[in-house]
């Protein structure tokens, strides 16, 4: 099984991430991770969905996400050719002794203190899964108390823009 | 015919607004809006029920003199009718049901067009916006119910979105691979005051179906086929949905390849025709599938390699290569890898091929398929579709079904419930023509029969309409035949009548050491250690039944009276007729694949394993 990064645009419409989530699940895949949110045009949805798939049912998707009339554009994004990011926020016990050791991971990762309590210490990071993985690792002994995470969001390298051609269709229907 | 072939036949996504002079500002209701768009799009009979929440719109259907309404006795009735109608004329068909039951009773004939490709539009009212979500009387979710088997659905809200919302169910229903759409009009969107004007601006960016093949794949799949010693045209659903059949008939005999046409096919191609091998599949004639598991190349045509043709899909036509032309990209590949894979419709598609293949011919590239053609002969004079009549003198199924179709009119639609009596309709009735067999191929509906014979007789009053059911698939959908007494839809059905789920009981027979658990219809739970009531006992008694409902109702259980009882209904044109053909209740459906085995495992009769001696030449 290989991770795959899909960008799919959508039109901003009511139920369009229900449709995009219950094809998946309808027709047995898994999705590793989901994010969604409107892209540089309002009427424009953007959903980065990272899925564990083999290659063949990985087409047999791409061309069923295709055939839902929302759906304006897949794009998959290869890892070496793209900026992938995820976000964590994550609550972490800390008291005197330690809070200092945190700090120090925090800054060896580029993360940021958002909040600090007596007993805890809350971390936002960014950064692709490995990084965010090996700072959680250096974390876990301190005592993880509560992590959420958003999902991935990727964006192609280089000037090209995977909205150009989209954008001009929503266009040519105004 | 070529030329033609590749003209503007099919519609093209509908013009912007400004291309056409829109009609003068209308001011009416949500309601009124609606009815107007039905008109406007083309639709000329709806069926349905009215509930609270679609009641605004049945007001001015009243008025309507384009658009019929035809009162069903139960929304799954006014689905499958609405395909039926669908599938005789070629036409969207149309179906409107109110919110909570009315709408969830529309979900199985939904699933059945989308399973099959059939163009519907299904209108259903819901809750008024303010109450969408509150758990409100009669309210169900149902776009979000009829979500995956949908090619798309919409609520609407706002009665200015109505015409729009009408004008682009129609066009993503009937355009690119068909299928069934839902629309949801809330109660308040209906009674509220609107605009109408027609052709509304549609929107639909991410909806673009690719029609036109690529020119190189079809050069390609006309190499192949000229260079193929054994090919095979593999005829799926999609060369009836394109109106591809005269396409097909100059293409087979510009290649002289043979031909095999799928449950969803039949009248694709002529059966009469020497070049047709039959259907493949489960069922199938012995010489379709084998033809497909000896092929060296299958030229797969809107057909899409369903696990009741293809059997166990690993041992599949282990030699041939595939071109696989369809309509829906998502089609080709999902089951067997295509070695030529070819979007676009089958009526373009063959059009091109013809054009390409007769290019290869001119180059002198011809196939030579007479070593093949003498091996299917020989399959064909071996194991042909047949049957022996019961022993005990008692009607055989097979022989209803098959002097039926001898007897019935030129042109007569046929349509099946599911089971035995579908499979056997399939066999022994000849279809020469397209849209002349109608049937629940996909998701096989129980039921499908008598709805669907009510909307094809809509779609074409003029033609006789068959609907050969079973007596378990009867009891399911029979309360339309009221319908069509009270609308005059003289419809015909003929229940081939062996007291019991017969293709379930088939099966119990082969794979369950036969033990009939549940599958006999005229006995009741109480049985057990008490005689059975005779295969005889008629509850319900069909021919009053028939009586009850306004129908003709007739009996037939001696093979003497056979052909005088089919006459007599065959006369009847002013009234449903129903006849009650009690035939043997051991008759079982031949050939055979069992399912999960391999193609290779055929049975042409119950033991009887074809003999291939020789012909395994790779």
């Amino acid at each position: 099984m290989t991770k795959h990064t899909l960008s799919v645009l959508v039109e901003n419409t009511p139920g369009i991430l229900a449709r995009v989530a219950a094809l998946f699940s309808r027709r047995g895949f898994n999705i590793d991770s989901l994010a969604v949110g409107v892209t540089e045009h309002p009427d424009i949805s953007r959903i980065t969905i990272v899925v564990n798939v083999e290659t063949l049912p990985l087409e047999q998707v791409t061309k069923q996400l295709n055939k839902l009339v929302n759906v304006l554009k897949i794009v998959e994004l290869e890892e070496s050719a793209a900026v992938q990011r995820e976000l964590v926020l994550v609550k972490v016990r800390a008291d005197n002794e330690t809070r200092s050791q945190i700090v120090e991971i925090v800054q060896l990762f580029r993360a940021k203190t958002v909040d600090v309590a007596p007993e805890a210490v809350t971390i936002e990071a960014t950064g692709s899964g490995d990084k965010l993985g090996a700072m959680l690792r250096m974390l876990e002994p301190f005592g993880i108390k509560e992590l959420v995470q958003s999902g991935t969001i990727a964006i192609g390298r280089g000037a090209r823009s995977i909205t150009d051609r989209s954008l001009r269709a929503l266009d040519r229907s105004a | 015919m070529t030329e033609q072939a590749t003209g503007a036949h099919h519609p093209q996504p509908r013009p912007r607004s400004g291309a056409q002079t829109p009609s003068p500002v209308e001011h009416v209701t949500g309601a009124q809006s609606l009815i107007r768009s039905l008109e406007e799009v083309g639709a000329e009979i709806v069926f349905g029920i009215p509930g609270g929440a679609i009641l605004p719109a049945y007001d001015p259907l009243m008025d309507s003199s384009k658009v019929r309404h035809v009162l069903v006795r139960h929304e799954q009735g006014a689905g499958h009718a609405a395909t039926g109608y669908a599938q005789a004329t070629g036409k969207v068909g149309v179906c409107m049901a109110t919110s909570g039951p009315g709408a969830t009773n529309l979900v199985t004939p939904i699933a059945d067009a989308h399973m099959d490709s059939v163009p519907l539009v299904a209108i259903t009212g819901q809750v008024a916006s303010k109450s969408i979500g509150t758990d409100a009387f009669q309210e169900a979710d149902i776009c979000g119910i009829t979500m995956p088997i949908t090619k798309h659905n919409w609520l609407v809200t706002d009665a200015a979105e109505i015409p729009r919302t009408i004008a682009e169910a129609f066009h993503v229903a009937s355009t690119g691979r068909p299928g069934p759409v839902l629309v949801d009009i809330a109660k308040d969107a209906l009674q509220s005051m609107t605009t109408f004007s027609w052709p509304p601006h549609t929107d639909l960016p991410g909806y673009r179906p690719v029609t036109k093949p690529h020119s190189k794949q079809i050069r390609e799949a006309a190499r192949l086929i000229t260079q193929s010693r054994r090919p095979v045209l593999y005829v799926g659903g999609g060369v009836l949905k394109a109106d591809a059949t005269a396409e097909l008939k100059v293409f087979a005999e510009l290649t002289g390849a043979p031909v095999t046409t799928t449950l969803m096919a039949l009248g694709a191609f002529p059966d009469s025709h020497p070049q047709h091998l039959g259907m493949p599949g489960m069922h199938g004639s012995v010489a379709a599938v084998t033809s497909l598991q000896k092929a060296d190349l299958i030229v797969a045509l809107g057909a899409r390699f369903d696990d009741r043709v293809t059997g166990r899909l690993e041992s599949f036509a282990p030699h041939a290569k595939i071109v696989h032309a369809d309509i829906d990209p998502a089609e080709i590949g999902k089951n067997r890898t295509a070695d030529v894979p070819i979007v676009g419709d089958a009526r373009e598609v063959l059009a091109d091929l013809i054009v390409a293949v007769q290019a290869e011919h001119a180059e002198g590239h011809r196939g030579d398929y007479t070593e093949w053609w003498a091996d299917l002969d020989r399959w064909r004079a071996t194991y042909p579709l047949g049957y022996d009549d019961p022993e005990d003198g008692s009607l055989s199924p097979q022989r209803v079904i098959q002097r039926l179709g001898q007897l019935a009119p030129e042109d007569t639609i046929w349509t099946a419930g599911v089971g035995q009596h579908q499979m056997w309709a399939a066999h022994f009735i000849g279809y020469e023509r397209p849209r002349t067999w109608l049937n629940s191929g996909g998701a096989g509906t129980m039921g499908y029969a008598v709805p669907a014979a009510m909307g094809a007789k809509a779609g074409a009053p003029e033609r006789t309409v068959w609907a050969v059911d079973g007596d378990g698939c009867f009891q399911m959908t029979n309360q339309e035949l009221v319908t069509c007494a009270l609308n005059n839809l003289p419809v015909k059905v003929a229940i081939i009548n062996n007291g019991a789920l017969g293709m379930v009981r088939q099966w119990q027979t082969l794979f369950y050491d036969q033990r009939y658990s549940n599958t006999v219809l005229h006995s009741g739970p109480g049985d057990h250690g008490t005689p059975a009531p005779a295969a005889g006992t008629r509850v319900p008694d069909f021919v009053k039944l028939a009586e009850a409902m306004g129908c003709v109702g007739l009996r037939c259980e001696d093979p003497a009276d056979l052909d005088k009882v089919i006459a007599e209904a065959n006369a009847i044109n002013d009234r449903p007729v129903v006849v009650d053909f009690i035939v043997h209740q051991d008759a079982m459906v031949w050939p055979m694949v069992a399912a999960g085995t391999s193609n290779d495992e055929i049975f042409a009769a119950r033991g009887v394993r074809p003999d291939f001696d020789g012909i395994d030449a790779d």
